[in-house]
């Protein structure tokens, strides 16, 4: 357990570190993701333990959004006056981009598999 | 008796146990809100305990910095919460090697779709240039959004602000949007939300299919590196 979570700490940690010396637009958990992704690869295995603790991160993952939008608190009143292309842009700028980009994939992606097939076959 | 309640008030008020407490209990009312009320999405547990905590921090007077020096420790487990996504992107690694061209296509049209649907529509509603440029990285996880915002000179918190509630409206409306377009490919499910609504969207998704959520875990990570490249380009070839 202690050993899985120190693994995921490190991997932060060393996301930091390329983030801050690269100056990259990337936030240091991201490159953090991309070097773990990177590891496992490499090692081929995961530890249960590894699974165990992501499980547990992730069960749990829409609690911790909640401190970062209690922060709404502190622009209320910004909100109060551009209340109308907020709210549009955000409730109907998302179902556009939800729609489209699943309709896309489950385009292509069925033509893709078939094409797989007939290439097998 | 008033006395020592108000010593107590200011005691508690002052540790960080109070807040991370209340945050917790705030989350798991929200759970059995939405659990009591047969897990209707109107109801999504983070949208309810955002409310109840707001409520309670305007009655009693708190500002944000105390309610965060408690709550920061659950806020902090965002970071080490990205790097686990590694782990179901590495289980679903096969899926996702299949179906490469169709995500690499589908991760550019809806990253630019949500640009071009945020900023267009807060145009056409009336809102001044700062305000579009605060939008246009919405559906981007928090803070690669602040980032970009603050790089092409929107306002980085309420970046922040928008990005949470993209997130939230994408939890509630996106199973509406998907079944009503018979889109049932738990790949297409999993980008969908990946790409619009960031993590809140994978956690979702996650709740529902393994396969949509690893979709939607790379997609969320992906559209944050391709949106940190064009949003910039975009703005620059504009000026």
């Amino acid at each position: 357990m202690i050993g899985s979570l120190t693994l995921i700490f490190f991997c932060q940690l060393v996301g930091e570190i390329i983030s801050r010396l690269t100056k990259l637009p990337i936030p240091g958990p991201v490159i953090g993701m991309v070097i773990l992704f990177c590891g496992l690869v490499l090692r081929k295995t995961m530890s249960s333990e590894l699974e165990t603790v992501s499980g547990f991160l992730h069960r749990n993952l829409p609690l911790l959004f909640v401190p970062a939008g209690v922060g709404v608190i502190k622009n209320l009143n910004i909100l109060q006056r551009y209340w109308g292309p907020f709210t549009g842009a955000i409730i109907i700028g998302t179902a556009v981009t939800i729609a489209v980009t699943g309709v896309v994939m489950q385009l292509l992606n069925r033509r893709h598999i078939t094409d797989q097939k007939e290439q097998q076959s | 008796m008033n006395g020592d309640m108000m010593q107590l008030w200011v005691y508690l008020s002052s540790t960080p146990l109070l807040w991370l407490t209340l945050t917790l209990m705030a989350y798991q009312f929200g759970t059995w809100v939405f659990r009591r009320f047969g897990c209707s999405q109107l109801l999504n547990p983070v949208l309810t305990s955002v409310i109840a905590l707001v409520i309670l921090l305007k009655v009693s007077g708190t500002d944000y910095q105390t309610y965060f020096s408690g709550a920061q420790f659950i806020h902090f487990l965002l970071g080490p919460a990205t790097v686990a996504l590694a782990i179901p992107l590495y289980r679903e690694m096969q899926a996702i090697r299949k179906a490469f061209v169709p995500i690499i296509i589908s991760l550019t049209v809806g990253s630019l779709v949500s640009i071009m649907s945020a900023v267009g529509i807060a145009w056409c509603l009336g809102g001044e240039r700062i305000v579009l440029l605060t939008l246009s990285p919405k559906s981007v996880t928090t803070p690669i959004a602040m980032g970009i915002s603050e790089k092409i000179g929107g306002l980085p918190a309420l970046t922040a602000v928008a990005v949470v509630l993209t997130g939230i409206t994408g939890a509630v409306i996106g199973d509406l949007v998907l079944n009503g377009l018979q889109i049932h490919d738990e790949k297409a499910r999993g980008m969908a939300l990946g790409v619009a609504a960031h993590g809140i969207g994978t956690a979702h998704a996650m709740q529902k299919s393994r396969v949509s959520g690893a979709f939607a875990a790379m997609a969320m990570a992906l559209n944050g590196l391709l949106t940190a490249l064009l949003l910039p380009a975009i703005i620059g070839l504009l000026h």
